[in-house]
């Protein structure tokens, strides 16, 4: 814990502003993340969420460690760590999430030019735009570097033409950051661009996924002759690769921090002793209850895991290859508890609507099924078993 | 304690790496199992080093018995220095530690922790050795099994069954009655069957308070297994280090073994693994030296023992398979570490236990 008395007052002054500006409904736990902001033109939220979001952009702490002049909150790495630890403290829901303060904010500030910058961060740190990610297409999941999506210069402008699959909130997302090949002779990796494409702009049409789990936060987004600024590319055309590369590690930094809020603790052992028992005081069945322990003993590893991640970042380490073990566990953890929760229901867990079921109990098939995707986006658990494979181990690729 | 290492535990990471890697590599194993289990010249230079202090704050412990672990160094330091003479850390009177702490410390003085009996298994409540008052002191009957550090200790702590619960008692080596003869387990270290036929030892004997011993044994083992845990992650990361290492140069099918995506993955998955059993070490050491409480300590030191001894037999199997003959002969020292893995993984509760354990501590 720092003892500079800098970082005291700003500690003291930050917890007074918290208390003072923050409704009390934001002290409350979410149930999943839909219940907070992820911003946009298209979404309506409830009057505290957008009253929270607003004063928190306000003050740039909507992306507290980004620079005043874009919006941002200009807070040093220490201080948005004593932000992040007081709004902890206070049991404060994050004001405003999304792939806009998640990814491609911190990829402009890194990579974009200013123009760049002016234009597209100050809207992500306010909540007015939406953003997400046309990175698969159907023939290039895993070998994502097989992407056929195809940009053609004219003049200044590129011409875009292709399909992008499992984009994530695209129908309520207002632009989309996406990989386009520009060059179709260079070796796979060397002919991809970076570009941002206003998900207004004529040729583009999105369409929702129906999931196995009954819901759709998946689209598929189409391109059609669809013009793009020459101005929207990020970095050097033809250099989209890297910086891709460099976002997936971000994405699965994100997606391993989504299961640490997780508002499942206890739910097993309370769903255990309703469906099966107790005996003096102990889940009846002795399996049940072991398998339950399996599973939370590796969450409290697991919760080790990022908290060392977390005190390695405040000693000045640097991150490595984490995002690929944290995207890893935390996905096939995901999957054991929702799998578990279907044995410990019984019969009870196999409605899909309509009477004689609970609501919650209805939700425990499509949280199982939707689970099984976890391990398949954002880089299937094999793809992060080989990046840990060569990457860290150094083993030999064929 | 924080989870990075300080500067003060790396320099002692640095150090305990360099004596063990050139003073005691893991074959060193073979020779000492036929000589009564260690050496007296080593642990001699460990007590020089500070390493069998009993009072050693529980970061460096950490970061000492990982690297014993590592290197598979049999000397007693757990059983003398964390079981033993911890036990007069928490519960010894001034005197009691005045006289045995230092001696511990300078490694003149070896103790042993007599706790384990036939049957018993990992409870360490259900005691048949029994102690009598007589004269103003004690007189003690019954069978220890399976005593750590047993065979060479000078002095012994022996828990027994009195009035209202169980008690703690010193006993010295020589005391009338008292008999010690040395066990063959599976990692050739320093193990012993104690007979106490009518030993009889003073009032000052006791450690701790008459009929409280169960919560003061709870507190030591507890203690114990933390190092332990961190000795199995030493072993797990070193058994790890020396399976990828063959993975690289083991060459069939004109490659290296380590190119196919079959043992890829399996390597993957266990580092993954030895991640998660770090962290709950970390967790277990920093509970017990942040004070947190009794049952928080026994919640965390079960996260790990229960991890630790899932890992370091994954470690262990999933190293003698890819090793494939090689592996299953005496020469490599890939079984050295099984070995260790699993007497390590039965000293203390498995994993089986301490996930009971835990859930009886989370209440399900």
């Amino acid at each position: 814990m720092s003892r500079s008395p800098d970082l005291d007052a700003f500690r003291d002054e930050t917890r007074r502003w918290l208390l003072e500006h923050a409704p009390a409904s934001m002290r409350t736990p979410t149930k999943s993340t839909d219940e907070l902001c992820w911003g946009g033109r298209k979404a309506s939220y409830p009057a505290d969420v957008l009253r929270w979001r607003d004063v928190m952009a306000e003050r740039g702490w909507t992306a507290p460690t980004w620079p005043k002049e874009y919006g941002g909150g200009g807070l040093s790495k220490e201080e948005a760590k004593v932000l992040a630890e007081e709004m902890e403290a206070l049991t404060l829901r994050a004001p405003l999430i999304g792939f806009g303060q998640w990814m491609i904010g911190p990829l402009l500030l890194q990579e974009g030019g200013d123009a760049l910058r002016r234009e597209h961060l100050p809207p992500i740190v306010k909540g007015q735009i939406r953003w997400c990610q046309g990175y698969s297409e159907p023939g290039a999941g895993s070998d994502l570097a097989g992407l056929q999506t195809k940009a053609v210069a004219d003049g200044e402008d590129l011409i875009v033409n292709g399909q992008k699959i499992w984009t994530s909130y695209a129908e309520k997302a207002d632009w989309m950051f996406l990989l386009v090949r520009t060059d179709f002779q260079a070796r796979k990796q060397d002919g991809i661009t970076f570009v941002l494409v206003d998900m207004t702009s004529p040729g583009v049409s999105v369409k929702p996924i129906l999931l196995i789990s009954g819901s759709s936060p998946f689209c598929e987004t189409f391109f059609t002759d669809v013009r793009v600024p020459g101005r929207n590319v990020v970095g050097q055309r033809n250099r989209g690769w890297g910086m891709a590369r460099a976002l997936l590690g971000h994405e699965r930094t994100a997606i391993a921090d989504l299961y640490r809020d997780r508002d499942d603790a206890g739910r097993l052992v309370r769903a255990a002793r309703r469906e099966l028992g107790q005996d003096a005081e102990r889940i009846a069945d002795a399996c049940v209850r072991d398998r339950i322990a399996q599973i939370e003993i590796d969450q409290a590893c697991f919760d080790g895991v990022l908290a060392r991640g977390r005190a390695a970042a405040r000693a000045g380490d640097k991150p490595g290859h984490e995002s690929s073990i944290l995207k890893y566990y935390a996905t096939e953890l995901t999957q054991r508890r929702k799998d578990l929760q279907m044995s410990i229901a019984g019969p009870k867990g196999l409605g899909w609507e309509g009477p004689g079921f609970e609501d919650s109990d209805l939700k425990l098939a499509r949280d199982w099924l939707r689970s099984r995707g976890t391990t398949i986006e954002g880089g299937t658990s094999e793809i992060q078993l080989n990046i840990i494979a060569k990457r860290v181990l150094g083993l030999p690729g064929l | 304690m924080d989870l990075v290492l300080s500067e003060e535990q790396k320099m002692l990471q640095r150090a305990a790496r360099d004596f063990v890697s050139t003073r005691s590599p893991p074959g060193r194993v073979r020779t000492l199992r036929e000589q009564g289990g260690f050496s007296r010249e080593l642990w001699a230079e460990m007590a020089k080093l500070g390493w069998l202090d009993p009072e050693l704050p529980p970061g460096f412990s950490m970061v000492l018995h990982e690297e014993l672990g590592r290197g598979l160094v049999a000397e007693p330091v757990l059983p003398c220095a964390v079981l033993a003479a911890g036990a007069l850390v928490l519960g010894g009177t001034d005197a009691q530690k005045k006289e045995h702490l230092p001696a511990v410390a300078a490694g003149s003085r070896l103790m042993a922790l007599a706790h384990q009996e036939t049957g018993n298994r990992y409870s360490l409540d259900r005691v048949q050795t029994d102690a009598e008052k007589a004269d103003g002191g004690w007189v003690l009957r019954g069978e220890k099994q399976q005593v750590m550090g047993g065979a060479t200790a000078d002095w012994l702590v022996v828990s027994a069954a009195t009035d209202e619960g169980i008690t703690l008692f010193l006993v010295a080596k020589g005391a009338k009655g008292l008999s010690v003869e040395r066990q063959h387990r599976l990692d050739g270290r320093d193990a012993a069957i104690v007979k106490l036929d009518g030993v009889r030892v003073g009032a000052d004997a006791v450690v701790g308070e008459v009929d409280k011993g169960l919560p003061l044994l709870e507190r030591v083992v507890d203690r114990a297994t933390a190092a332990l845990s961190a000795e199995m992650l030493g072993l797990s990361n070193a058994a790890f280090d020396m399976t990828l290492e063959y993975l690289k140069t083991r060459v069939q099918f004109g490659v290296p073994i380590g190119t196919f995506q079959a043992l890829q993955h399996r390597a993957a998955k266990i580092f993954v693994e030895l991640e998660l059993a770090r962290s709950a070490v970390m967790l277990a050491h920093a509970a017990i030296d942040d004070d947190a409480g009794d049952v928080a300590v026994a919640r965390a030191v079960s996260v790990a023992k229960a991890k630790c001894s899932e890992v370091a037999m994954l470690v262990a199997h999933e190293g003698i398979q890819m090793h494939g003959g090689i592996g299953m002969t005496d020469e490599a020292d890939i079984g050295l570490y099984a070995k260790r893995a699993r007497v390590a993984e039965l000293t203390f509760g498995d994993a089986a236990f301490h996930r009971d354990r835990f859930a009886r501590i989370d209440g399900f």
